[in-house]
Parts: C-alpha cells; sequence; structure tokens
C-alpha cells in the first residue's frame, strides 16, 4: 500500500514537473537571460528605450504563444548572438560552455599527479632488505632496558 | 612520470600565456574605431570603415564602397532615439536637394528592430538609402558612442568632418552643409 502512495506521488511530481515545462515561458526569467544591445546588461536590469521595447516585444510573443526559443531566435535574427546572456550551447559558443570544464578537468589532473609525486617522495624508504641482526639485538636490548 | 606531467603542466601554462598575448595584440590591431572624429578635426581625411549592410528601404545590400565618387553623408541612428527624430526632416531635405548634384544620403540603422525603423522611415517619409546593423557591429570602426552620429565623407570614401549628436542647431546644419561642399569639391 505505501509502495502505491509512493509510486502515485512520483509520478504525480513528473506529470506536474513535465507540465510546468510546456507551460508559456516567463517574460521575467526571458528578461534574466537576454541582454540590452545598447547597454549591454541584461533586461531585467535596464531601463533604456530599446530594452523597453524588447520586454514589450517579448511580452506581446508570449501572449502570442511563442516559446521560449521561438522568442530567443527572433531577438537574434533582430541583434545577433550577442543579445542572448549566455552563449549558444552549439557552434562556436559551446566552446565558452566547455572550455572551464576542460580547465576544471586539466587543474584536478594537475593537482592530482602533484599530490602523488609528494607523497612519494614524502614515503619511508623501505628497500625490502631485513635489519641487520646485530643492530636489531642491540634495538631489543635498549627496548628491554627501557621496559624494565 | 611526475617530471612528465609538470612538464606538459609548464607547456599548457605557457601556451595558454602565449594565447592571451595574441589575442590581446589581434584586439589592439583591429580596434580602430574612435579616431574619426578626433582625425577629422585635426584636418585629416582618415578612410571610413567599409561595410555591406541589409537594407531596409528595399531589397538587397548596400556597401559603402559602391558609392565612391559621390559624397556621402552617412547617419547612424535608431527609431528609440528621440533626437534622431528631430534631425530626421533635415536629412531628407538635404538628400533631395541634393541627390542630383552626386550626394548620397544614407541612414545606418543601428540597435534597432526592423520593424520600428521602417515605422520610423514612413513616418518621416525617408526616401534615402537605409541599412541595417541590429547588432550594431559596424559602429565600433566608426568610433560611434551614441545616437544619432553624422558622418560627411568625400568622394573617396574619406571622412571630412563627424557630427557627434543631433544636426539640429543652425549653425550645426550651415556646418553639415559646408562639409557637403568641401566633399564635393574633392
Amino acid at each position: 500500500m505505501r509502495l502505491r502512495v509512493l509510486v502515485f506521488a512520483a509520478f504525480a511530481l513528473v506529470a506536474g514537473g513535465t507540465a510546468a515545462a510546456a507551460g508559456p515561458p516567463s517574460a521575467a526569467d526571458l528578461e534574466a537571460e537576454l541582454v540590452c544591445p545598447v547597454c549591454e546588461t541584461t533586461l531585467d536590469q535596464s531601463n533604456a528605450p530599446i530594452a523597453q521595447r524588447m520586454k514589450a516585444f517579448i511580452r506581446v510573443r508570449i501572449a502570442a504563444g511563442d516559446s521560449e526559443q521561438e522568442i530567443k531566435d527572433a531577438l537574434v535574427d533582430e541583434f545577433g548572438p550577442a543579445v542572448l546572456a549566455t552563449p549558444p550551447k552549439s557552434g562556436f559558443g559551446l566552446l565558452a560552455w566547455l572550455l572551464p570544464l576542460a580547465a576544471l578537468a586539466v587543474g584536478a589532473i594537475a593537482v592530482g599527479l602533484l599530490i602523488r609525486s609528494w607523497s612519494r617522495r614524502r614515503a619511508p624508504s623501505d628497500d625490502g632488505q631485513p635489519l641487520d641482526p646485530q643492530l636489531e639485538r642491540l634495538v631489543d636490548d635498549e627496548l628491554a632496558r627501557f621496559d624494565g | 612520470m611526475a617530471r612528465r606531467a609538470k612538464l606538459v603542466a609548464q607547456g599548457v601554462a605557457v601556451g595558454l600565456v602565449v594565447l592571451l598575448f595574441i589575442l590581446l595584440a589581434w584586439t589592439l590591431l583591429t580596434n580602430e574605431g574612435g579616431d574619426l572624429a578626433a582625425a577629422a578635426a585635426r584636418g585629416e581625411r582618415p578612410q571610413a570603415p567599409d561595410f555591406t549592410l541589409e537594407r531596409l528601404d528595399r531589397e538587397g545590400e548596400l556597401t559603402l564602397s559602391s558609392l565612391r565618387g559621390k559624397a556621402v553623408v552617412l547617419n547612424v541612428w535608431a527609431s528609440w532615439c528621440i533626437p534622431c527624430k528631430d534631425e530626421a526632416p533635415f536629412l531628407e531635405q538635404v538628400w533631395q536637394q541634393n541627390q542630383d548634384r552626386g550626394v548620397v544620403v544614407v541612414g545606418l540603422d543601428a540597435k534597432d528592430f526592423r520593424s520600428d525603423a521602417r515605422r520610423f522611415m514612413k513616418s518621416f517619409g525617408l526616401t534615402f538609402p537605409i541599412v541595417y546593423d541590429g547588432p550594431g557591429d559596424t559602429l565600433g570602426g566608426y568610433g560611434v558612442t551614441g545616437f544619432p552620429e553624422t558622418f560627411v565623407l568625400d568622394r573617396e570614401g574619406n571622412v571630412v568632418e563627424v557630427f557627434a549628436g543631433a544636426v539640429n542647431a543652425k549653425e550645426d546644419r550651415v556646418r553639415l552643409r559646408a562639409a557637403i561642399e568641401r566633399a564635393l569639391s574633392s
């Protein structure tokens, strides 16, 4: 019974999420993801005349039923790709997404190699040779004296 | 192994520094904007950067260098710019009065919606060629810092005079007409 409730709840969550994703785009989200071509800040931070006009354009297109991508594509057609606050995840723009990840990976590898090199250098030298019997006897005597 | 990794890391670091240096040098070498107005004010005639842009007044494109042999009044504007509205009728008048004398007025609408620009053209009855640069890519080369700005070019495409702001005051309009005469006589 409990399992059924859990499965139903999970289904309801997934269905709700899908319905929200399929809903109309949010003007506030779009304004945070698009850049004013004159002042070069995001639209939600700008009151420049062209930013106001772009905000009005976004609202009209949302009311007309356009998707987020369609609205962005229309603005890129007018103002070029620099109107997007984040670079596109394709073509040359993909580099902006991949380079930080690549830099992170290279850094992690470098740090790993450095740690490995340091730990090897600091490890006690163990050449696998048995201790000299005379020295071993001396150590035993000293230890016995210490314990006694 | 550690030595090899160190060498690779050093190589990558040096490579990155070299790449950044090349980017810096390229940016400095290709940045020629901002000097046109100062050079024209010193009496020099710097070459106006060429462009090929989509036309708004009709189908097709316009290349600035295709107008060589004529004096060009290049006006940078946008429909949302209030001073641009004030000077638009005067620029249309300049075009009407001088087109038979080898003068072309070219409007360069930038950072604007095409539809808004066409509405602007219609409402002011503009009949001179108008090109569209939505992203404003050409503005840097001309050193444009605000709207409107007007550049008068001679028959060889050299900048004779630059007007930052609207050409509205009487003395500015006299200066523009004088600049056109200088551009024609070159």
